[in-house]
């Protein structure tokens, strides 16, 4: 079987998706070192320019960067825990079974910048059914405009959002598992935590890794939720790195600065991407 | 099992089924709710705690012109962009997903890996370094605001998950399969179309659910890349949430939107049940 037929079938998508691509990423490079912005549109040549003033003159992208790590490394730590123990629970027997199931996978079908238009006014300060309850003990949280909480609500959304995809993956995973380890221990006389501890966790941790290193990958992408819900306010105090790339390239339109952002960003992605894929499975796989 | 651990169980599925209840509910009850009974405070039962009308729906069946909301053209636009971007990474996708999991490619150091690896890791790429060379490049090209534009756009972004899914898929499918049709005198592309095809529809089906998802529930890309021509779903309802909230209409609209999806979640839960997901997603 090694025809030139294997071209024939590699090549319309390979073509296409390079042919999509080759120009935004080669432009970007090339964007990276001029001055572009909405005074002097155009490609002029600064060389390492927009870099030297990323790395020596923009605390505001580094903060924006450490604030995306917090929020993402939280929410993903919180997706996976509770993505497991909800996929552990619908696993085995339990009643409504099919109900559960397709009731815990919605959130992610939802679009999520339409959902959070709606938690926006779930947790609106004065309005919201949120702070309706709160008002109860007496207490109005600032859920959209204190500096601490923002981050709060946005990992709360995130979280209602794409725990259902931690837990199609998991529960996949759980499904797939072979029998007779489970049997084994059984007769081995191990009680449920023990049972989850030795066998399922260990089955499990390839597919966890997967799912976390997936997850970590779209949550270093928020964008949407920070728009809608706090515009990366109040101040820049929700503002993640993403976001502010946003605002430098397509609202202030400083093309230039922004793509040196982005790449730099990206180049930081792939970096500690890798980095954490290492450690988990370090950590993971050691017993 | 004990009964500590089923009591467990059943409470903690039954608090978060009410989370993940919680927000439609509340769109469902603000979207017949009209001006004063929002600003008046939280409000939550029809009848009881406020006067239920039907206009937030309303607004989003009337013209602009006439005050209303126009949400049908934009959900026609994105079911057309969603479908016809879906189906060509999936034949793309498909086509190529094969060749990488039959056939063996070598150029230098560049392997089938490497090659599987180009495509999905146009997923880890965050939507912002690339929309600024797309404005520009729709912009080039005159296709800034347009449906085609769009289609092109999300195809780069669902190719990779078409390929993923799919080249784990065809892994799993033997080797024989193929081989018999050799045999009996196909050429490896009637092979493909009349044996291999028929049998990677599950495949296809899992990767066709995850495109669409992905491609519905986009809002980044459509947001930079329309303006006034044509608008998707999600910009239409997110512009909606303007200086003056109307969070009956905004309610009702977003209820609309998220309902075709609502079936794509039976749909998965059917194959995870059957065992076909588990093969498809590692």
């Amino acid at each position: 079987m090694n025809f030139k037929h294997k071209y024939l079938f590699l090549l319309p998508g390979f073509l296409v998706l390079l042919g999509i691509l080759i120009f935004p990423i080669g432009f970007t490079v090339r964007l990276s070192l001029s001055s572009w912005d909405s005074f002097f549109p155009g490609l002029d040549f600064i060389g390492l320019e927009n870099y030297t003033r990323l790395f020596t003159d923009d605390p505001r992208f580094w903060e924006a960067f450490q604030r995306l790590s917090f929020m993402s490394v939280i929410t993903v730590f919180l997706q996976y825990t509770i993505g497991f123990a909800l996929a552990h629970m619908v696993w085995k027997e339990i009643k409504f079974q099919r109900f559960f199931r397709v009731l815990f996978l919605i959130p992610m079908m939802t679009t999520p910048v339409i959902m959070t238009v709606i938690w926006k006014t779930v947790f609106h300060e004065s309005l919201g059914p949120v702070n309706d309850f709160f008002s109860l003990f007496g207490v109005t949280p600032l859920w959209l405009s204190s500096e601490a909480l923002s981050k709060v609500t946005v990992i709360i959304v995130e979280v209602w959002q794409w725990t259902p995809f931690m837990f199609l993956l998991l529960l996949a995973g759980l499904l797939s598992l072979p029998k007779e380890p489970f049997l084994a221990a059984s007769i081995d006389g191990a009680g449920p935590i023990r049972k989850f501890v030795y066998v399922t966790f260990p089955l499990m941790a390839p597919i966890s890794i997967g799912a976390i290193i997936i997850r970590l990958i779209e949550a270093s992408k928020i964008m949407d939720t920070v728009y809608v819900l706090t515009s990366g306010g109040p101040g820049t105090s929700s503002e993640t790195s993403s976001f502010y790339i946003f605002i430098k390239g397509l609202r202030e339109f400083q093309f230039g600065y922004s793509a040196a952002l982005s790449l730099t960003y990206l180049i930081i992605m792939i970096i500690s991407l890798t980095i954490i894929a290492k450690m988990l499975v370090k950590l993971m796989i050691r017993s | 099992m004990g009964t500590f651990y089923t009591t467990l169980k059943y409470t903690a599925v039954t608090i978060w089924s009410m989370f993940v209840i919680a927000p439609f509910l509340w769109a469902l009850s603000t979207s017949f709710k009209d001006f004063n009974s929002v600003t008046s405070g939280a409000t939550y039962i029809p009848w009881v705690d406020f006067e239920p009308t039907l206009e937030g729906w309303r607004v989003l069946l009337r013209s602009p012109a006439q005050g209303g909301v126009n949400i049908v053209e934009p959900y026609l636009n994105s079911i057309f962009v969603t479908c016809l971007a879906s189906f060509i990474s999936i034949l793309l996708g498909t086509l190529a997903a094969y060749a990488l999991s039959r056939y063996t490619f070598k150029a230098g150091f560049i392997k089938n890996d490497d090659i599987t690896f180009f495509f999905i890791s146009q997923r880890i790429m965050p939507p912002v370094v690339l929309a600024i060379p797309f404005f520009i490049m729709l912009g080039k090209l005159g296709l800034l605001d347009t449906l085609l534009g769009l289609v092109m756009v999300y195809v780069v972004l669902l190719m990779p998950i078409a390929v993923w899914i799919m080249v784990d898929f065809f892994n799993k499918v033997p080797v024989e399969i193929d081989e018999t049709a050799l045999i009996d005198g196909c050429n490896p592309i009637q092979a493909f179309f009349k044996v291999v095809l028929p049998n990677s529809i599950p495949g296809m089906v899992v990767a066709g659910l995850f495109c669409m998802i992905f491609g519905w529930t986009d809002f980044f890309f459509a947001f930079i890349l329309t303006f006034t021509e044509v608008q998707l779903l999600p910009v239409a309802i997110v512009s909606l949430n303007s200086s003056i909230t109307p969070w009956w209409s905004l309610s009702a609209a977003a209820l609309v939107s998220v309902a075709p999806l609502i079936v794509v979640a039976f749909i998965v839960e059917r194959y995870l049940s059957k065992g076909n997901l588990s093969g498809a997603l590692k």
